[in-house]
């Protein structure tokens, strides 16, 4: 338990919760936005980097890569708002159809369950050796945040736009956006794209930064997703009202996931037990809103004149 | 400007549930006409606000919007040429969404949606005029998000909403049923003021025999998914509601059911 253990394991924390922080972007757009649990994250968290390797691998360019892996994650999303869609199955379960044949598919694009990548042979763009010790313009720390940075300010536009509010306009209240013309379909499946696009980029980010892409990776992505949204939420809503800076608590909310779970591990805690807790944490974090409403409402005053 | 023909709507078929909500409806409404509808519970009023929308497929007949066969488009194509209230104040707007949007969303109704700004100043200071005309003090407060409103305001807005690209036809369904009575006079004090400067040709749902007596040109009552009285022109004018229990009953040979209620 010596500190200086903790402290030196803190910037490597705090560079993976940047990471899976873009992927947490992504939740946040189905789960606050389009109001969907879309589960195929757990799966396209893999396939990302599934993609990004194997293209690295066969002397593929750095942005290429990294741009085929999320176009195969918007192809993920595209799946599932499709069986969501037009074949009309709920979305959470159209999202576990999804994520369990993406399992079948991230084996084969990597041909085997796990796919290494060597720092030192391939010019990797983020590396947990890149954390200290490196030019600044080399440190992954800064480039993930960049990346953070640049994607809230695309979203922040890209949701200001007349599609944008369309699509927040489909999240809210689906009657109200067809009776307005808006195609609630379409939008369902370009929210999908869009947030699964995001969560394959984070993807292709984090096998980078760990050196591999392992079919298991992703395993539970959507509830740290669900964290780090629950966690941003908690100790910035009351602040961060605006859509950019909502953006940007999910992040610093994955953030502070990754701080304090790496707290945990150095406190020595059986690591086995870290899904549980983590699942046992959002759980509660869900319940409250919930218990709010049931428990500590006060009943609404009757007999004041509703003013029109 | 509005055209149904021979519509059936079967709900749940072949269940026990099984319900026939439609049974030959049709109707033509001309332009500028403003429709009253009346009718017991389940006796098909939305269901037929809901076919026109395009909510569901009708099973059999054909539906022509403005001589244009739309029986077989999707409810959002079919936006562009309809305005619609619901009954519930929580149905017509998005609540975490600010007024000035919602009604910039309206605005570009049966329009592409594209990657230009999902609001401009110039409609700000539009919208803020379209306000006033309502004298809800809700011109004072474009960026609050619609779900602390009101459900009055809600109704108003959303009448405001239903109009800003007008529609070739006005579907309100029972639009102030939820609302107190101060309220509710308000808002349809609101509707005919837009309707007749509009010009709008508008199909009303009301459960009260009075305002569908006051308002419009024309009232008709349904019953088993049918018309079965349709009184317009210099009869409309001299309704009175004892008198329209009379012919109801002489028209479908039963007493109404909940004569009380209606009389509200
Ligand atoms: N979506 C639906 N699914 C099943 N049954 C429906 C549906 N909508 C309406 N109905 C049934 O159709 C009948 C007519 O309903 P409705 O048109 O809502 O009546 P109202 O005249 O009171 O508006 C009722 O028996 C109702 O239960
Ligand atoms: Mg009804």
């Amino acid at each position: 338990m010596e500190i200086i253990n903790l402290i030196n394991a803190l910037p490597g924390a705090a560079a993976q919760g940047l990471i899976w922080g873009i992927m947490a972007i992504g939740v946040f757009i189905t789960y606050r936005v389009l109001d969907v649990a879309d589960l195929t994250v757990d799966g396209t968290m893999c396939t990302g980097g599934a993609v990004f390797i194997m293209l690295m691998i066969n002397g593929c360019n750095l942005w290429v890569a990294m741009l085929a892996g999320t176009g195969a994650g918007m192809l993920a999303g595209l799946a599932t708002g499709i069986f969501h869609t037009v074949m009309g199955i709920p979305a959470i379960l159209a999202g576990i159809l999804t994520q369990l044949s993406l399992y079948s598919v991230n084996l084969k694009i990597m041909g085997k369950a796990n796919q290494a990548i060597n720092v030192n042979k391939y010019d990797l763009l983020v590396s947990l050796r890149y954390i200290r010790n490196v030019p600044i313009g080399k440190n992954t720390i800064l480039i993930v945040a960049v990346f953070t940075v640049v994607i809230i300010a695309i979203l922040y536009w890209f949701f200001g736009t007349e599609l944008g509010c369309s699509l927040r306009a489909t999240g809210c209240n689906p009657n109200m956006s067809r009776a307005q013309g808006i195609n609630t379909e379409r939008n369902k499946v370009l929210g999908l794209m869009i947030s699964n696009g995001l969560v394959a980029l984070s993807s292709c980010l984090l096998a980078q930064y760990q050196g591999f892409a392992d079919v298991n990776m992703g395993r539970g992505a959507i509830v740290i997703g669900l964290a780090a949204v629950i966690i941003g939420e908690a100790i910035f809503g009351r602040i961060f009202r605006n859509f950019a800076l909502r953006l940007l608590s999910v992040a610093l909310g994955s953030i502070l996931y990754y701080l304090v779970l790496q707290t945990v591990i150095w406190m020595g805690i059986d690591t086995d037990l870290l899904k549980i807790l983590s699942a046992l944490v959002v759980a509660v974090f869900l319940a409250v809103p919930y218990w709010k409403t049931k428990y500590f409402t006060k009943p609404v005053k009757h007999g004041g004149q509703d003013n029109a | 400007m509005l055209e149904l023909k021979n519509i059936y709507k079967t709900f749940n078929p072949g269940t026990i549930n099984e319900k026939l909500a439609l049974n030959n409806l049709s109707l033509k409404l001309a332009d500028g006409d403003f429709v009253t509808v009346i009718g017991g519970n389940g006796a098909g009023k939305s269901t037929m606000l809901n076919a026109v929308a395009g909510t569901w497929p009708v099973d059999e007949g054909q539906i022509l919007i403005g001589g244009q066969d739309v029986t077989r488009l999707p409810e959002h194509k079919r936006a562009a040429y309809l305005g619609r209230v619901f009954q519930d104040p929580m149905t017509g707007t998005a609540g975490t969404m600010g007024i000035e949007e919602n009604l910039a969303l309206a605005k570009r109704r049966g329009k592409p949606r594209t990657l230009r700004r999902g609001i401009s100043r110039q409609e700000r200071e539009e919208y803020r005029e379209l306000l006033k005309v309502l004298d809800l003090g809700l011109e004072n407060r474009l960026t609050s998000k619609v779900g602390l409103l009101s459900g009055g305001q809600r109704q108003a807005l959303t009448l405001l909403m239903a109009t800003l690209q007008k529609p070739r036809l006005l579907l309100l369904d029972e639009h102030t049923a939820a609302l107190d009575p101060k309220t509710a006079a308000k808002v349809l004090e609101i509707t005919d003021m837009i309707v007749n400067r509009d010009h709008l040709t508008t199909l009303m749902i009301t459960h009260n025999m009075q305002d569908a007596i006051n308002h419009g040109n024309r009232l008709i009552m349904m019953m088993d998914g049918r018309i079965i009285l349709d009184i317009s022109g210099e009869a409309k004018k001299k309704l009175t509601v004892r008198n329209l229990l009379d012919q109801f009953e002489q028209a479908s040979g039963t007493q109404f059911a909940n004569d009380a209620a209606l009389l509200g």
